[in-house]
């Protein structure tokens, strides 16, 4: 069973990754997007969106062609560094933070639009820089939105499997997450080793979820 | 209004299943590497019995004797090796006496057709040049299953097996090779043909075990007479004939 937990330390190192560029990736698109004004704002929102509502198989298909060793970025990399990422498991990552980015951006944009303007202008006569606006104010009063759409793109990022299925590979320890040891175990007949994973897949979502209901009203009680 | 909804919705499930499973048609879950010669075989059997359609479903061979073992409703089974159907046999979703074997392949490693290098023998593999080897899973697909079988007889499973990058279908190994993704891969010949401008065959393996493809009508078939039908087709000189020219070999 020692694949298993394998497995699973790797899913809990790419979801983890995933959701720390997202958190970048999204609070900072989400911002821009709520506050400034643009032609083609709509139309960048929803370029964004699209890896939400594609079917995982489209998004693996461009990362291999994007990405993989002949492709436009992949080839670069190779001819530059000798980065290959394609069966790795930055390529896992990739996958996952693009298949969850939507939902951080969009729960930040929404989470900066509820922010009240006024508030943000009074800390600029009192003499605050841009950054400190941000951080200071806009940030804390978006937390709790924000902090909602990180931790449904942590799960989706846990459950991730079309496109990483399709750039993965399906290497121990290194691209077999826990979701596609699962599809392999079904395809092989093996059921011990599938209903042990899916156990443990079921516990780990459970948690997940329980302790967003546990963070997020802790974080809104903290603040008010 | 609302008391009709009940009906018309018992009335749409109703028309769902059944067209979910049709008289006159035949489900065959055929290996992979089977892919673009049944389908130039299927329009074949059609014209010939108006009657009855082929629904053709592909996968690895041991990923189609789970899904038959749990039930789905397949007519007859064509897998890319003997184990996998010695299993079906053992688990007597097939009787012994409706298999027969329907064509051969041979294992090939193939190369990226832009690589500069073209390794001679196995043992080439194990060198440093090759560092991501695409094979099937040998869990459940047969051309991963016949790869490894080599690569443990001839003592080099332990310096290859690292660099395998695991497929789950024949195909797919092939594609990480079209792709340039991997340095080298194991697929059927048959494969490696479909694709000649974009991978190359470095050399032929023999197999312990040659490789065959056995058929047979499914015990628990839901249309067991145009089933039978279709596999003596597969064995008539037209359909033959397809499969030779899909570079499959005699049976």
């Amino acid at each position: 069973m020692s694949e298993a937990w394998v497995a699973l330390a790797l899913t809990l190192k790419v979801a983890g990754w995933a959701t720390a560029i997202n958190l970048v990736l999204g609070v900072g698109v989400g911002y821009a997007l709520a506050r400034w004004r643009f032609a083609g704002r709509d139309l960048l929102d929803a370029a964004l969106t699209l890896p939400m509502v594609m079917p995982p198989t489209v998004l693996g298909y461009y990362l291999l062609v994007v990405i993989g060793s002949q492709g436009v970025i992949g080839a670069w990399l190779l001819q530059t560094f000798g980065i290959r990422l394609i069966f790795s498991w930055q390529a896992a990552v990739i996958a996952a933070t693009i298949v969850a980015f939507p939902l951080v951006f969009k729960a930040a944009r929404a989470a900066f639009e509820q922010v009240d303007p006024q508030l943000e202008d009074a800390a600029r006569t009192l003499g605050l820089g841009e950054w400190g606006v941000f951080f200071r104010v806009s940030l804390p009063l978006a937390w709790r939105g924000i902090l909602a759409g990180l931790l449904l793109s942590f799960a989706r990022a846990l459950g991730e499997f079309g496109a990483t299925l399709m750039v993965a590979g399906s290497i121990v320890g290194q691209t077999q997450t826990l979701s596609i040891a699962v599809y392999e175990a079904v395809q092989a007949g093996q059921d011990d080793t599938a209903n042990f994973l899916v156990a443990v897949t079921s516990l780990v979502c459970l948690s997940v979820l329980l302790s967003a209901g546990r963070l997020v009203p802790g974080r809104v009680a903290a603040r008010t | 209004m609302l008391t009709r909804l009940p009906r018309l919705l018992f009335l749409t499930l109703a028309a769902w299943l059944s067209l979910a499973a049709q008289a006159g048609e035949v489900v065959v879950s055929a290996a992979a590497s089977m892919t673009q010669a049944l389908r130039d075989l299927a329009p074949l059997f059609e014209a010939a019995h108006p009657d009855t359609r082929l629904r053709l479903n592909f996968g690895a061979s041991g990923a189609l004797l789970t899904q038959i073992a749990r039930g789905a409703p397949a007519d007859v089974f064509l897998s890319a090796d003997a184990e996998t159907m010695d299993q079906a046999q053992s688990r007597g979703l097939v009787a012994r006496e409706q298999r027969r074997d329907v064509a051969s392949n041979a294992l090939v490693v193939i190369v990226p057709a832009a690589s500069t290098r073209s390794p001679k023998a196995l043992a080439d593999l194990a060198g440093a040049g090759y560092a991501r080897i695409a094979i099937g899973l040998p869990a459940s697909v047969p051309v991963g299953r016949y790869a490894m079988g080599v690569l443990e007889a001839a003592n080099l499973w332990g310096a290859i097996g690292p660099k395998m990058i695991g497929a789950h279908h024949v195909r797919q190994a092939l594609d990480y090779v079209a792709r340039g993704e991997v340095d080298a891969g194991f697929v059927y010949a048959t494969d490696a043909a479909n694709l000649p401008g974009k991978v190359r065959v470095a050399f032929t393996v023999p197999t312990a075990t040659p490789i065959r493809y056995p058929v047979a009508v499914l015990a628990g078939a839901p249309q067991p007479q145009e089933a039978a039908r279709f596999v003596d087709f597969l064995f008539t000189p037209a359909a033959q004939a397809v499969l030779a020219r899909h570079g499959f070999g005699r049976p």
